[in-house]
Formats: C-alpha cells, structure tokens, sequence
C-alpha cells in the first residue's frame, strides 16, 4: 500500500508522465479501495463460512442470474419510474412552494413553524396512514416519496430565494425586468445553488422511500422483492438485490453530478474567480 | 429635462427619525453632463435612488421630461457602484446587455445591432461570449456600462461606478464616459465622492453638503471641451475649480462635526 502511494506522488510530480501511465494510475485509485474491500469480504466469507454471508463470487454469480430481462420490466423498471416520478413531483412542488414562500415574509411568518412541525415527522409512519386513505397503489408510494424528498427542497428553495441580491433586484427593476423573465433569468437562476442542493439531499430521501414504500406494501419493486428474497432465505438473492439498489442509487447520483457541473457551470466559475483561480 | 424640487428623505429610526436629505432642487438640461459630489454619508446613493425611483421620498418630488417619477421610468438606465452584483452571472456579456431589451420586446436582430454597438463602443465586443466573472473588474464595469447604453436611455445615472477599480482603469473609464456621453448625446448624472473626477467629468458639479443634506453650490466648470487627463488635470483653471469645491466639502463636514469638537475643547 505505502509503495503504492509513493509511486503515485512520484508520477504527479513528474512532468514527462505519460498519458496512458496517468489513466492508469488514475483507474488504480479509483478502484484500489473497492477492490481492497472486495478481497476482504472474500476472505471474511471465506475463512468463517457463514451461511448469511455468501461471497462475492456467489453473489455475482447470482445477480446475473436473478436481474435478468424479464425481472428487470417487472421489478427494477416500475421501481425506477416510481422513484423518478415521485422525484420530479417533489421537485416540482417544492420549487414552486419555496419561491412562492421565500418572495412572501407574511406568507413565511403563518407557514413556517406548521412546516417545521410536518417537516419532522419521519415520512415512513406515513406509509400506514397513506395506505388506508389512498390503497396500496402507484399513488400511495408516488405520495410517500414527495412526502420525504419535497423538505430539503422546499426549505433551500426559500433560502435561496430569500438570497437573491438586492442589487440584482434594484438592476431589474431599472431595466423594467418583470414577471416571467424576471422569475426565471433572477429568481430561479439566483436560488439555484440551493436549490441544487436541496434536490440532492431529496434524491437520497426519494430513493430510501421508493425502498419502504414498496417493503410495506407492493406487489413488485425492488423493495418487494429484497424482502421476498429475505423471507425465503434466498441469501445470496437478497445480497445481489442489495447490491443493485446500491449500483443504482450511486448510477443517479453520478447523473445528478452531471446535471449539476451544467446547472452550476457559472456558479462554480464564480466560486473559482473568487478564490483567485 | 430632469427636474428635482423640494426633494426630502427621512428614514424612520430606532432613535427617530434621520433626516438624510433636507431639501434637494435642481434641474439638469438636455444633454448635460453633471456631476454630483459630497462628503460620506451625505446621501448620495440615496438621492440617486429616489430619482432612479427605486425609493420615495419622504415629499418634493423627481420629474423626468414632464414626468413625474414614481417607479423606474423606461428612458432612465442606471449604473451601479456594485458592478460585480450588478451583472448576471449566470448570463454572457452579450446577454447581460441584451436582458432588458428583451424585455423592451425588440426584435432579435435590433437587440444584436444595439448590443454590438455598445459593447464595441466600450471595446468590449471581443468578450461578448465570457461571462461577467471571467473579466476584470474594469471590464465589467463596462459591461455594465455598454448595458446601460445599449438600453438607448435619455438619462443616465451613475453611483460612483469606479469607486471600486485602480487608478489607471480609473483614468481610461473617465474618458470613456466623456466619449459616450457625446457620441449618443444623453443627460448624464455622475455621483461621486472624488472632486477631481467631478471636475474632470463634468460641465457642471452640484455640491451637496453633509446630511442632513440641501444642495450647497452649483459650479459651472468652464474648462474646454476636449479634456486630457494630463493636460487637462494639469491647466490652472482645473485647480482652482478643485480648490474651490474642496474647500466647501471641508467646510461643510467641519460645520456638522463642530459642535462635538466644541465640547471637547470645554473639558
């Protein structure tokens, strides 16, 4: 290991490293601590043979298996639409609320300690109260996502709206800059830094919620059939579908970083200017 | 062109109310260029503000071309002191200026010839495609400034644009200023707390006194048209006009500190 991280300082201080040495070295740091914890899972599994803990190997094996075409349409598919939608949704409404409460202080002062209170109450309790009022249905797991990922969204928004620089707004003003352009090109424009990090918290909240939705109550999923796997003692089943969630929460946040280095662009040029860069 | 009586400004206090402006006329001709200088804290921005229509005044009234001014009239551009929170970040040069004649609802190619035109009159049109915060601060004041042009206004504010950038930028803005004001022929109101560059600047200064604040003296400056920064800042004339309003700015914040220094002489 200590070798491994000499020979590495010792490249990026070289000027004449090559490319193909430098993708190397840059795939070896990626993937040098997966691969660690991978080997010691191995040997871990290995060495004590417990039932509950297959190895990678097996669990690989079955993933391939198991997350085939036909349980994909079924299971990931309608999981990930549910997740999408009830993401957008959440997204959408909370946006939406939070300029409208952050441009308002009289709206803020009646709303905001009713927000507090609804705010701190663990969506998943919400999941029996919802089945009984809406059935076990998309609808239900749609209102339990936006009911966990809409906060960090609705509350960033207002603080970002509430940011806006008053020499902005006197700018706008001056130039008579108003109504819609005056909405998009300021406000939603101005908020977006928060706003981008309210939908990133929510997009971890949609995806632990879109999980218990379909646990509780569901026929399909992802969340369904981890806990049938679970139940049926089909140990390394359960394993790969574990795995799965894990590959696809981290496949959204990678795509979420990409629509943020574009959304961002001029935030992060700004950040950088600042700094001197 | 540009009238402003009886102007009065009284903001509600903690302790009281403070009386910023007392009572502000004055009246600016088509196509003047005037300057606009006082001590700190006399209310500048605040004066400039309540003509911009940004803000109220407590009563009098700002009159533009017959016009009473009660919210930001449409032939008005203002620039700002703040000039990197005055552009959009998030938009290129070009849009930056291009903004409010959208809103003007100007058809695509005229915004393009008006934009052009600013920005190279500000030489800038090479920067079209940076965002504002790639430039130095010099250049996006005038960024803001091709802004203000572009939007084709009959009057022009100014709130100390180049209180923030160096000496040299300084000088070469200055210039550029008296150059726009004469190749698009605008009424130029220029706030600032540097004499030198009220002189320099202007046909006319306006002294304002220490708050709360009335129009203390109205200088005409006789210098000729075509100003130098060495020459010009260099001719007998330039100093004495400095001399003169210099000495009423320090007369005028020594009158308003006079009584706390006379109690502490009792001692």
């Amino acid at each position: 290991m200590s070798a491994a991280s000499t020979d590495t300082r010792d490249a990026a201080r070289r000027p004449g490293a090559s490319g193909a040495s430098r993708i190397a070295l840059r795939a070896l740091h990626l993937l040098l601590l997966p691969l660690v914890l991978i080997g010691a899972w191995w040997l871990a599994s290995a060495v004590t043979g417990l039932y509950y803990l297959p190895t990678p190997g097996e669990i690989a094996a079955t993933f391939v298996e198991v997350w085939g075409a036909e349980r994909l349409a079924a299971d990931v598919l309608p999981s990930i639409g549910r997740l999408i939608g009830g993401f957008t949704l959440g997204s959408v409404l909370g946006v939406a609320l939070g300029v409208v409460l952050g441009l308002s202080a009289r709206l803020r002062a009646v709303l905001e300690p009713v927000l507090e209170f609804f705010r701190a109450i663990p969506p998943p309790v919400l999941v029996p109260l919802l089945m009984l009022f809406m059935g076990v249905n998309t609808t239900m797991k749609l209102a339990v996502i936006v009911s966990g990922c809409i906060w960090p969204i609705l509350l960033n928004t207002i603080e970002g709206v509430r940011a806006v620089d008053p020499v902005l707004i006197d700018t706008c003003r001056c130039y008579g800059v108003r109504g819609r352009r005056w909405l998009t090109t300021l406000v939603l424009r101005s908020a977006s830094p928060q706003i981008m990090a309210g939908m990133r918290q929510g997009l971890s909240i949609a995806i632990i919620l879109m999980v218990i939705s379909e646990m509780f109550a569901s026929s399909s999923g992802l969340g369904y059939t981890i806990i049938q796997f679970q139940r049926s003692f089909a140990i390394p089943e359960m394993w790969s579908g574990i795995l799965l969630l894990g590959l696809l929460g981290f496949g959204l946040s990678v795509l979420f970083g990409l629509a943020e280095r574009r959304v961002l662009y001029w935030y992060n040029g700004v950040r950088a200017a600042a700094r001197g860069e | 062109m540009l009238d402003v009586t009886g102007l009065q400004k009284i903001y509600p206090g903690q302790q009281g109310e403070v009386e910023a402006l007392r009572d502000l006329t004055f009246d600016l001709g088509e196509g003047e260029l005037a300057c606009l200088v006082g001590p700190s804290g006399c209310g500048k921005t605040t004066l400039l503000k309540c003509i911009a229509g940004l803000m109220r005044p407590s009563s009098g009234s700002v009159v533009l071309a017959g016009t009473s001014v009660t919210g930001p009239p449409p032939d008005m551009a203002v620039v700002f002191q703040e000039y990197g929170r005055s552009l959009f970040p998030w938009l290129r040069v070009r849009d930056n200026v291009e903004l409010p004649l959208k809103e003007k609802k100007l058809p695509k190619q005229r915004r393009r010839e008006l934009s052009d035109e600013a920005l190279d009159a500000v030489g800038l049109l090479k920067s079209a495609d940076a965002y504002p915060w790639q430039l130095s601060g010099g250049m996006q004041q005038r960024v803001a400034i091709a802004r203000a042009i572009a939007y084709e206004p009959r009057v022009l504010l100014m709130d100390e644009p180049f209180a923030a950038v160096d000496a040299q930028t300084r000088a070469d803005l200055e210039d550029l200023i008296r150059t726009l004001w004469k190749r698009f022929s605008m009424t130029v109101l220029f706030v600032t707390h540097d004499i030198d560059e009220a002189v320099y600047l202007g046909e006319r200064v306006l002294v304002m006194s220490s708050s709360p604040t009335i129009i203390q003296d109205d200088v005409t400056i006789d210098l000729p048209d075509e100003r130098d920064q060495i020459n010009t800042r260099g001719e007998h004339r330039f100093a004495e006009l400095r001399t003169r309003i210099y000495a009423e700015i320090r007369n005028a914040s020594q009158s308003a500190t006079a009584q706390p220094q006379e109690a502490g002489k009792a001692h």
